[in-house]
């Protein structure tokens, strides 16, 4: 049975298919990247999983089960997902602790202050913060707020939306060291969205490149390493990833 | 012969609840007609570095620096109609995101023509020859098209080489180009940053190219400032990033991870207590 | 560790230091404004006066005597006496209740209402916020006092009814507040975030969306407060708000118009008191204007 099981998927906004008969499948624990440039339709992939889309057709199936037979409720323990904008995702008049206990009210789970101290400790918060607004926070901080917030359920399928593209380098090394030790002590399965090469290369077992609402190419994460993709696209945005981030450094 | 652009001493500072923040903390540095690159995370001043030189921080910022200039003249000591006269004409500033920097309601064209004429005394027909000029030369195809067009129907990638036509075509002798391609596609990341090297050797200008990203300013700067928590803690010729010093800059190089990673995980810069993130 | 500290802690150990912590850094920005400081002073003798009329007031508000009708302003009557022999000071005093009651009552009817229809319509959109905004539409397109005047005719003349029939002219402008609020941020990930948690569309908007929107409601609501009074007064004035002998501004107003030429304070100060409260609702509202925004706050 795969974590997230997407077949045929069209994604409509307005008049046009987004996303044109998209089909991935992602096993059990796997690291699976959807990368591609802004308008690939990486991102409606993922809102149309979670709901946020709802003009899909095709087949979406999480653990097995048809997505559209599922309850918000239910999905909510299955699935989980991490925005991007760190600023953005957190309710700006709710301190932390009100943030991370939201998920256990609304599923009618007691015991909020323990569980929310220790989901804070495995995402490498000081519980000091506890009490803290956003705005008291920096952009690392609040993307932790944001993965604990997305863990509170104990979900297996997290999707993570660009989840390091507005932090800082060092921010961001962070926030993905953080999430491969999650990965590996929680087995969760993760999907990832970005445009970042290199970020899949350290994060992910396997990737999908898109391109205008279609997959072009799917390939091992040794295959991006080298650089040996089939497609003509796929190895475009692989030379010019290259150039904007690698190139020195192959040449020095 | 001094330098195009001598600064000594920046220091920015805002009120903060206990007292002033200062967050640039003497930055100093000459530029000549030749590319510098400003690097640093966020909160390192870097933008606020390039601000100060034109004089574009308002209250309740404060500025103090010991000299600004340009040229000959001190910057600090214009009026703000002379300092009027120096943006834009003399010393231009591409932003990050050409979707706010360019006006809604204008066509390309007519910004395009705005720039030149706010500056130069020219007839109209003359003014229309030279948007078109310099259209094609930031390499836009059809031109006369794409005057007509509105902000909103170019691409993000056209939208920047508009901003960079809009900046270059007084001539001014200095770019300041504030994270020019962090909101473009990889893809014409690299076709806007060649345009801007491009440019800069045809007109034998100063260019300075404030970013986060270390490779990239490498890649198309002669020397490179690095800057952290509003001070510049080391000084890099282009090619010589990998022998850089500071622990600071080696942090910066060997957190990003690389297309063919195969750490488990990436080192991490200590931090001082309570700006753990 | 001094209750300052405890108070600016930039690492609150609880809810309460949280909560005390924001309230504080509000108070101390409000008190750094000199006119929001003015009107919350008004504000408060206002409801000082209201609630010890009965002490502070030398004389019954009723009470007719009409051997002293129509006195000036001396040391015995300070603001005069009116056409039946009253103490204007002391109905005066007792009117503050009167106007303090018509406005909290319909702030507390039209807000709330104003509130939830301007969320629902924003947070849903479609056609169910072209109904509900069209028909905020409708309530916004009639003049208010004329509006308040049909209901009152409508349902009769009385206090009661003035407060129902100004509450329902009064929660358009807050629908359209609540509903440009949400728009900012219905599609915010924030939002999305806890849709994805499995919370219901009623407790999305009633905990999420609702709360954001209380500031401006709230700053609203005061600088409203004016126009709520004298609406009050003008249906007072007309005959068709607090009915006689009630010492309501408005119809003390009213009363005294017949004598404006040769008695001036039996109409004047009514009028003044008017004047001053709806001043000092406009200071505490353009105060809190200042305060409530977290982000304008910050860095203070």
């Amino acid at each position: 049975m795969s974590a997230l099981n997407i077949e045929n998927l069209f994604v409509r906004y307005g008049t046009k298919d987004v996303v044109q008969d998209v089909s991935i499948r992602v096993g059990q624990g796997e690291s699976y990247a959807l990368v591609g440039e802004s308008g690939s339709g990486k991102s409606t992939i993922l809102r149309a999983v979670v709901g946020m889309a709802s003009d899909w057709r095709g087949t979406i199936q999480v653990d097995g089960q048809p997505r559209s037979a599922m309850g918000q409720g239910a999905f909510a323990r299955h699935c989980q997902m991490v925005f991007q904008d760190p600023f953005a995702s957190l309710h700006p008049r709710r301190t932390v602790d009100a943030t991370l206990s939201e998920p256990l009210r609304i599923h009618g789970i007691g015991d909020h202050a323990d569980r929310v101290v220790e989901m804070m400790r495995s995402v490498g918060l000081d519980p000091r913060y506890r009490f803290r607004f956003p705005h008291q926070l920096s952009g690392g901080q609040r993307q932790r707020v944001a993965i604990a917030r997305a863990l509170m359920l104990d979900p297996k399928l997290l999707l993570l939306d660009e989840p390091t593209s507005a932090l800082d380098v060092s921010v961001q090394a962070e926030i993905l060291n953080l999430l491969v030790r999650l990965r590996e002590d929680r087995g969760l399965t993760y999907v990832l969205v970005t445009h970042a090469l290199p970020v899949v290369s350290f994060l992910c077992d396997r990737l999908g490149v898109l391109h205008k609402g279609g997959l072009v190419e799917e390939a091992d994460v040794s295959v991006l390493r080298s650089g040996a993709f089939q497609q003509p696209y796929a190895r475009d945005l692989y030379a010019a990833s290259l150039g904007a981030g690698d190139r020195t450094r192959r040449a020095g | 012969m001094p330098p195009l652009l001598e600064l000594k001493n920046l220091r920015v500072s805002f009120p903060g609840p206990r007292g002033p923040v200062e967050v640039v903390r003497g930055v100093s540095f000459d530029l000549g007609r030749e590319r510098l690159g400003i690097v640093g995370e966020s909160g390192s001043g870097k933008s606020l570095t390039g601000r100060s030189i034109l004089r574009l921080l308002r209250p309740p910022a404060k500025v103090s620096v010991d000299h600004l200039r340009f040229d000959g003249q001190d910057l600090m000591a214009m009026s703000d109609r002379q300092m009027r006269a120096v943006r834009g004409a003399r010393i231009s500033m591409v932003m990050q995101d050409p979707r706010y920097s360019l006006n809604p309601v204008m066509t390309v064209g007519a910004q395009i023509a705005e720039a030149l004429r706010v500056h130069e005394r020219i007839p109209r027909r003359a003014v229309r020859a030279r948007v078109l000029d310099m259209l094609e030369k930031v390499r836009i195809h059809d031109p006369e098209h794409v005057m007509r067009l509105y902000p909103h129907e170019v691409s993000g990638g056209m939208g920047q080489r508009v901003m960079i036509a809009m900046m270059l075509i007084p001539k001014p002798d200095i770019l300041i180009a504030d994270e020019p391609t962090s909101a473009l596609d990889v893809s014409v990341q690299a076709q806007v940053l060649d345009l801007i090297e491009e440019m800069i050797a045809e007109n034998g200008m100063g260019l300075i190219l404030i970013s986060h990203d270390l490779d990239l300013v490498a890649r198309y700067c002669d020397r490179v400032l690095v800057m952290n928590r509003g001070e510049v803690v080391e000084e890099l010729q282009a090619g010589a990033l990998h022998s850089a010093q500071h622990p600071y800059t080696r942090g910066l190089l060997e957190s990003v991870p690389r297309m063919n990673e195969t750490r488990r995980f990436l080192p991490v810069m200590d931090r001082v207590a309570g700006m753990g993130t | 560790m001094s209750v300052l500290d405890w108070l600016t802690d930039d690492a609150p150990a609880s809810r309460l230091q949280a909560q005390a912590g924001q309230a504080w850094s509000i108070a101390r920005a409000f008190a750094r404004n000199p006119l929001a400081m003015l009107g919350a002073v008004i504000i408060g003798a206002l409801v000082f006066v209201a609630v010890f009329a009965p002490w502070l007031a030398p004389y019954s508000p009723v009470g007719q005597d009409l051997g002293s009708r129509l006195l000036p302003p001396s040391a015995e009557h300070w603001l005069g006496t009116d056409e039946l022999g009253r103490d204007i000071y002391s109905r005066i005093l007792y009117g503050a209740r009167i106007t303090l009651v018509i406005v909290v009552m319909v702030a507390l009817i039209s807000a709330p209402l104003g509130l939830l229809i301007g969320a629902v319509a924003g947070y849903f959109g479609g056609w169910v916020d072209r109904v509900l905004m069209a028909l905020t539409d409708v309530f916004l397109s009639l003049p208010k006092l004329i509006m308040a005047l049909a209901f009152v005719a409508a349902l009769g003349a009385g206090l009661q009814n003035a407060i129902i029939a100004i509450a329902v002219t009064a929660w358009p402008a807050y629908a359209r507040i609540a509903r440009a609020e949400t728009l900012t941020f219905r599609n915010a990930e924030f939002i999305a975030a806890v849709r994805l948690q499995g919370a219901s569309h009623l407790r999305v908007i009633g905990l999420h969306v609702v709360p954001l929107c209380l500031s401006s409601t709230i700053i609203r609501v005061t600088l409203d407060m004016a126009g709520i009074i004298l609406t009050a007064a003008g249906l007072g004035f007309l005959g068709l708000g607090a009915q006689p002998p009630l010492p309501e501004w408005g119809a003390m107003i009213s009363r005294g118009r017949s004598f404006i030429l040769d008695q001036w304070w039996v109409a004047t100060m009514p009028g003044f008191a008017i004047i001053i409260v709806s001043l000092g609702f406009c200071f505490l509202g353009d105060g809190l204007r200042d305060v409530l925004d977290p982000k304008q706050r910050e860095g203070r």
